[in-house]
């Protein structure tokens, strides 16, 4: 009856997103007086994940799963859930996660809660906290089913080291054609750049640049941070910069620890993909903007006049705290 | 080939966000209701399916009468044929449920749903329906092309974007990308007309069982007033954001 975890390797190694997973699995397992069993796929260091308190692993090592292919990983999930015999199966929220588990929810009969911030509020009836409504509220779900799939928002629970010996099993899943009738053709993965999906931080850029010449201060600030590079709809849209970029409702969701906003009014839409960012900064030359409602800190000021200044004091920043 | 868009009716995008009856059900007042912009950009690229390579197009929801003029207007921007199906949505897998049995009983070549309604954000209708028909499945799609029965189609990844190919019948969760903003069509007055006339049948449910049930809502917990920062003492926000939010 363990809580089954799946942890997300890429290649070869695991996700972030995995280890907070596997963290939130074991906190899950905790409350209902059970252990974790983590389902690994072609990870060169399975037991890595017993830091997060994950008893057991099952590892599999198969050439075929080499590229996701989300039927084969869903089949595979569930045969692992089978043989853990888990009820309560934890998935994160990157981009394959919300791929397979609507299709692993199908295979187990299970139901499943997307986007969870926090703990189960009771594992009795099973109820899970999560955000609804593009993070303007929260709803309460209660999960029926005898299985359960529990799909954490990225970056709500943070990474709980939990130091343990884990048992890591050869596990060998039985694959069928069926697992691979979608072909991945090719696959285009900017490997020099932080991802918004990824990223701690997140610099990002408005109308209130006034052109895409004027980018280069955001993107100095963001490789000072280390931080990823956005920008709200209408830059995206007037092509200054690319559509990937483009973060909000009808954008990429935005679920970073700090989010540092520049010429950005804040209007609903682009608050609603970036709510959930933990800390958030505005730069506007408008005490009025809407952005000031929701940001923990603000300057009021120019941003050509207060970016260059901010640049220059974090890099003496960082060069002291190196 | 044979089309079926899934849509979901969901509040505006400025919509504010109340709950009534103890917080446990949204509160409808006021809110103005549009089909879901994920489902927009499948159906404008359907009605291109439909003008370049000659596809019929059904709209469906699975909803209470209350949603008939978000199908209209799907109607009004060129769909053929709309399809209710007469029962509140409570769950994704009781809609995904519902939907199946409409959509294998059409023998749809291609079903395209958005990668995730932007109220109850599950983001997981499109994959179960997949899943319980027996298609082929890709979420998050950027592009897609069919020429002879063969589906070609871009998936955005964390980071990138990745090239699909699948045979039909496949099922999509589409968002931007499919088509452009630029690409959306308001309904003319000839559309509007035209859609008043076209079917809209409505379909008994056949009463999947929900897994899962919204309790209840809260409203994220009222914010602190902003910490301005004056543009001449910068120090202060590096200060703040590494001793007092510890992010830097
Ligand atoms: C259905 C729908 C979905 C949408 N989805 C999204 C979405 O996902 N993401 C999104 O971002 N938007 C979205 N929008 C658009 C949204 O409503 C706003 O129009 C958009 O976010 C505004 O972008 P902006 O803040 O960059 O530009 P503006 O609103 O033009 O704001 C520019 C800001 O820059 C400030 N400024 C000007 N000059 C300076 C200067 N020198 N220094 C500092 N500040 C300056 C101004 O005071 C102003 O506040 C959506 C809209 C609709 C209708
Ligand atoms: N009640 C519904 N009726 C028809 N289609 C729906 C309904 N709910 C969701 N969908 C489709 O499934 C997609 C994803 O929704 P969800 O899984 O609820 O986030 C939506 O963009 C729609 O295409």
């Amino acid at each position: 009856m363990a809580v089954l975890v799946y942890t997300e390797s890429e290649n070869g190694k695991y996700k972030k997103a995995a280890f907070e997973a596997a963290s939130f699995a074991k906190a899950i397992a905790e409350q209902m007086g059970t252990n974790v069993t983590a389902v690994s796929i072609n990870n060169e260091n399975a037991e890595e994940v017993g830091n997060y308190g994950v008893e057991n692993i099952l590892s599999i090592n198969n050439s075929k799963l080499d590229k996701f292919n989300a039927e084969a990983y869903a089949d595979v999930i569930t045969q692992a859930a089978k043989k853990a015999e888990a009820k309560v199966i934890v998935i994160g929220q990157t981009a394959n996660d919300k791929y397979i588990a609507p299709l692993l929810a199908v295979n187990l009969e299970a139901g499943y809660a997307a986007n969870v911030v926090e703990l189960p509020v009771s594992t009795s009836p099973f109820q899970v906290k999560r955000n609804a409504f593009s993070n303007k509220a929260f709803n309460i779900t209660t999960i029926a089913s005898e299985n359960k799939i529990v799909g954490l928002a990225k970056n709500a629970f943070g990474l709980k080291e939990n130091p343990t010996t884990a048992n890591v099993e050869n596990f060998e899943p039985s694959l069928s054609s069926d697992d691979f009738k979608i072909n991945i053709d090719s696959i285009d993965k900017a490997t020099d750049k932080i991802t918004i999906a990824d990223a701690e931080i997140v610099v990002s850029g408005g109308r209130g640049l006034k052109g895409p010449e004027n980018w280069g201060m955001i993107e100095e600030l963001a490789s000072t941070l280390g931080a990823a590079t956005a920008c709200s709809k209408p830059v995206s849209d007037m092509g200054w910069r690319p559509h990937s970029e483009h973060v909000g409702q009808t954008g990429k969701p935005v679920a970073s620890n700090l989010y540092i906003a520049v010429g950005i009014s804040g209007a609903i839409q682009h608050i609603a993909g970036i709510n959930a960012s933990k800390t958030k900064v505005v730069i506007n030359n408008d005490p009025e903007a809407p952005f000031f409602k929701v940001a923990d800190y603000g300057i009021v000021g120019d941003a050509f006049e207060v970016m260059p200044k901010l640049i220059e004091k974090l890099k003496d920043f960082k060069a002291k705290n190196a | 080939m044979k089309i079926l868009v899934c849509i979901s009716h969901v509040p505006d995008t400025t919509s504010k966000i109340n709950f009534t009856e103890n917080d446990t059900k949204f509160d409808t007042n006021a809110v103005q209701f549009v089909i879901n912009p994920y489902d927009e950009f499948g159906l404008t690229r359907a009605m291109w399916f439909k003008e370049k390579q000659g596809a019929s197009v059904d709209v469906i929801n699975v909803g209470g009468a209350e949603t008939e003029p978000t199908l209209r207007k799907a109607l009004a921007i060129g769909a053929d044929n709309a399809i209710r199906i007469n029962t509140e949505a409570k769950d994704g897998f009781q809609v995904a449920k519902e939907l199946a049995k409409v959509a294998k009983e059409g023998n749809y070549d291609l079903v395209i749903a958005g990668r995730e309604s932007i109220d109850y954000n599950g983001g997981m209708v499109p994959g179960m329906l997949a899943q319980l028909i027996g298609a082929n499945f890709v979420n998050a799609c950027t592009g897609l092309e069919i020429e002879d029965n063969k589906a070609t189609i871009i998936r955005e990844i964390d980071g990138g974007k990745e090239t699909l190919s699948s045979s039909l019948p496949l099922v999509i969760g589409g968002q931007k990308g499919l088509v452009e903003e630029s690409d959306l069509r308001i309904p003319n007055m000839r559309g509007i007309m035209m859609a008043r006339k076209k079917p809209l049948n409505v379909v008994e449910p056949i009463n999947a069982t929900p897994q899962t049930e919204a309790a209840k809502f809260e409203k994220p917990a009222p914010k602190g007033e902003v910490k301005l920062i004056d543009p001449e003492n910068l120090d202060e926000l590096i200060n703040l954001l590494h001793n007092e939010a510890k992010v830097i």
